[in-house]
């Protein structure tokens, strides 16, 4: 690190230095010791992959507009860390578990979650849109940080069954300063437990850069906790795959955890509620800009000979397919029923919700049946 | 029958559900090798092995957040706090992870973890080793909150929670862990009294006493004491704390007409705070005063050398029943 990585405040500016597979142009960058980890990615692969970014994006945006349209409370955007979250999520298998954040969409569509489970959350119809189990995919995380720990805590049980899944916990450059996320980097250090700490560092934790989270490399944290770091260009879809399956086959051959820190950026709001021009500016998005993890592959793409405009136009035809079917999922969500706000507090009996849940449906039925309520209220009154 | 200390009879427990399950794994500071400060889990590790009975970094949100991993997974996590005062670094994982994960997962990710801590005061310990941290807990919706009170309910209680599919808080009254009692290793768990079902230590007609934990020999002794001087009191173990086994406080008020209720916690926001209010709502046309709480004081816990003016002892036990017997009193006169 030089002087000139820091600005005038002492906070860290210069973002790139890491592993580059793909230049935001599209050249391909040797590395051999990433290189080997991807020789399966042919052009068809690389397509693939593409297309899952591109997709994603589109989801992302026309989730942004649901949002405006009042279909949905809220929705925190992921666009400009498609790479980060396709690359990484593409890497895992279906046995591994994955403990997210709450912009892990793209990581979600890789897991199988279906457009409507996405949304339920955001429309404020459940605290959660899918079975876990049903995913490899836990229940998102909005505590920041808390689920670096519940990774951890998994690839310690899977260890112990001898099982060679592995857990990944996915977090952001504002978590590393959570006690909970150091605490998961000493216990999974400590136990060898099977984890892949991915760090995505989109240098914005709402209005606070990641200077004030680190002043340095934030994997360089890692060696501290006695465990392997890598920094790779978040915005490199081949780069971040090839670092996933490093990190998973060391945790799968029982040599512990390793920490990722995916170096990319946040193209647009924390949430739709936050206004990021507050804070940052428009030449630090046009930079950004240029370094879009969608183009760069493209033009790779091209380069190996690919019909670039015909497939980008048959992908943007796939997503707006998805878009438009995660539009259509926003109808089929159901209220919820009043009455299941008690439900699954408890696994087993609970004789306290069990008479605040009577209470109050002898409540609501005053608003139903005038006779039957005025009978339930006496046998209430007597109780 | 074996005659057990409260603290054998936990570790006879332990191990029982330790042998009947093998997704159940112990995990703490210091209870491995060790044993545990307390000896609670003294020799569990070499029968059971480093990975059914882990020693952990020192890191309560560690120990809880994992156990939350480990609830993922499939295990039914048994963990430590070594302390009560030691708590509060774990308590956003309790808070906000192991009591709505069930909630948020709509009912598909089961959180079946026991939290032990050994509470309270009364051993002259230094500050932060002698709280009383359970209103936090029974505010929290989706924890369960129980206290054991002596040997025998203490092997059946923790093989209880730990069987439970909910989170159970699981305070163990450290200054009673060298208390022996006769205990039945050979009973049926399943067949054992709920661990959310209230005991009636002794029956009574005048006052009824409300009280867990420690307190329990406390107000059992204030019972005898009481009787000496004509007044019969009925002393209830709640050994939950939530939820509170209403049906059987409120039994007992009906027929005695008044409550105290005692406990080592400060007195504002408490546990004896919601049972006078709920006992107040739900029997108050049979109550002949208004309940009183005798508990201890709202402040830090004090220096062990002025603990003894903080706990509810026997005294100040029994002047709380003078006072819902509207009998001369310490507050005679003040509180009209």
């Amino acid at each position: 690190m030089t002087p000139s990585d820091r600005d005038a405040t002492g906070l860290l500016t210069r973002p790139d230095d890491f592993v580059q597979l793909v230049s935001p142009t599209g050249e391909r960058r040797a590395n051999a010791d990433f290189d080997a980890w991807i020789t399966d990615i042919d052009a068809a692969a690389l397509g693939r992959l593409y297309r899952d970014m591109a997709i994603v994006r589109r989801l992302d945006t026309e989730a942004t507009a649901l949002q405006r349209q009042g279909e949905l409370g809220l929705w925190p955007p992921l666009a400009g860390q498609e790479a980060a979250q396709i690359g990484s999520a593409r890497a895992l298998r279906d046995d591994d578990f994955a403990f997210s954040s709450y912009r892990e969409h793209a990581v979600a569509w890789c897991r199988g979650v279906e457009p409507a489970e996405l949304l339920t959350v955001w429309r404020g119809t459940a605290s959660s849109g899918w079975n876990p189990f049903d995913r490899g995919m836990a229940v998102p995380q909005i505590i920041i940080g808390a689920q670096a720990l519940h990774a951890t805590g998994w690839a310690m049980g899977a260890a112990w069954e001898g099982s060679d899944a592995a857990a990944v916990a996915y977090f952001g450059d504002g978590a590393t300063s959570e006690g909970d996320v150091n605490e998961a980097l000493v216990f999974a250090a400590s136990f060898d437990a099977p984890v892949v700490f991915f760090c995505q560092n989109n240098q914005w934790a709402i209005s606070e850069p990641v200077g004030l989270q680190s002043k340095q490399h934030l994997a360089r944290r890692a060696d501290g906790f006695g465990m392997p770091g890598i920094r790779v260009d978040g915005n490199d879809v081949l780069a971040v795959l090839a670092a996933t399956r490093i990190a998973l086959d060391r945790a799968r051959r029982g040599d512990g955890p390793t920490f990722i820190e995916a170096v990319t950026y946040r193209m647009g709001p924390h949430t739709t509620a936050d206004d990021p021009k507050r804070y940052r500016t428009d030449d630090e998005l046009a930079d950004w800009r240029a370094r879009d993890p969608l183009t760069r592959v493209l033009a790779l793409l091209e380069a190996s000979g690919v019909d670039v405009a015909g497939f980008e136009r048959d992908v943007a035809a796939e997503a707006d397919v998805a878009a438009t079917e995660l539009r259509a999922a926003v109808t089929t969500i159901p209220d919820p029923a009043p009455l299941s706000v008690f439900d699954h507090v408890y696994a087993e009996p609970n004789s306290h919700v069990d008479r605040q849940r009577d209470h109050y449906t002898r409540y609501l039925a005053l608003f139903d049946d005038p006779d039957a309520a005025a009978s339930g209220a006496a046998e209430g009154a007597a109780r | 029958m074996t005659t057990l200390t409260l603290a054998k009879a936990l570790n006879a427990g332990l191990r029982r559900s330790l042998a009947g399950d093998d997704k159940v794994v112990l995990m703490g500071e210091d209870i491995g090798t060790l044993g545990g400060v307390f000896r609670v889990t003294d020799g569990l590790k070499a029968e059971f092995g480093a990975n059914r009975v882990v020693d952990t970094p020192l890191s309560e949100a560690g120990i809880v957040g994992t156990a939350v991993g480990l609830a993922y997974r499939g295990f039914r996590p048994v963990v430590e706090i070594q302390f009560d005062g030691f708590i509060y670094p774990g308590f956003d994982q309790i808070v906000a992870q192991v009591a709505k994960l069930h909630y948020r997962s709509r009912g598909n990710v089961r959180m079946p973890i026991t939290i032990r801590v050994p509470f309270g005061g009364g051993i002259g310990a230094a500050e932060h080793h002698s709280e009383s941290p359970e209103a936090y807990f029974a505010h929290t919706a989706g924890l369960r909150v129980v206290a054991c009170s002596n040997p025998a309910d203490a092997y059946v209680m923790i093989q209880q929670a730990i069987a439970s599919d909910d989170p159970v808080l699981f305070f163990e009254p450290k200054r009673r862990y060298h208390v022996k009692g006769e205990v039945d290793e050979t009973a049926s768990v399943a067949d054992a009294r709920p661990m959310g079902v209230a005991t009636t230590i002794t029956n009574g007609t005048d006052v009824t006493l409300v009280t867990y934990g420690a307190l329990v020999q406390t107000a059992r002794d204030a019972a005898i004491a009481a009787a000496e001087d004509g007044v019969s009191i009925e002393v209830i173990d709640l050994r939950s704390l939530a939820p509170v086994d209403y049906a059987t406080v409120e039994a007992s008020v009906r027929r005695t007409g008044r409550l105290v209720v005692t406990h080592e916690a400060g007195q504002q926001g408490g546990v004896g705070a919601e049972i006078a209010a709920s006992i107040t709502e739900r029997c108050f046309e049979f109550l002949e005063a208004a309940p009183v709480r005798v508990t201890g004081h709202d402040i830090p816990y004090p220096p062990a050398k002025l603990e003894r003016h903080h706990l509810p002892d026997l005294d100040r036990i029994l002047d709380g029943v003078d006072r819902v017997l509207g009998r001369p009193n310490s507050l005679s006169g003040v509180e009209a």
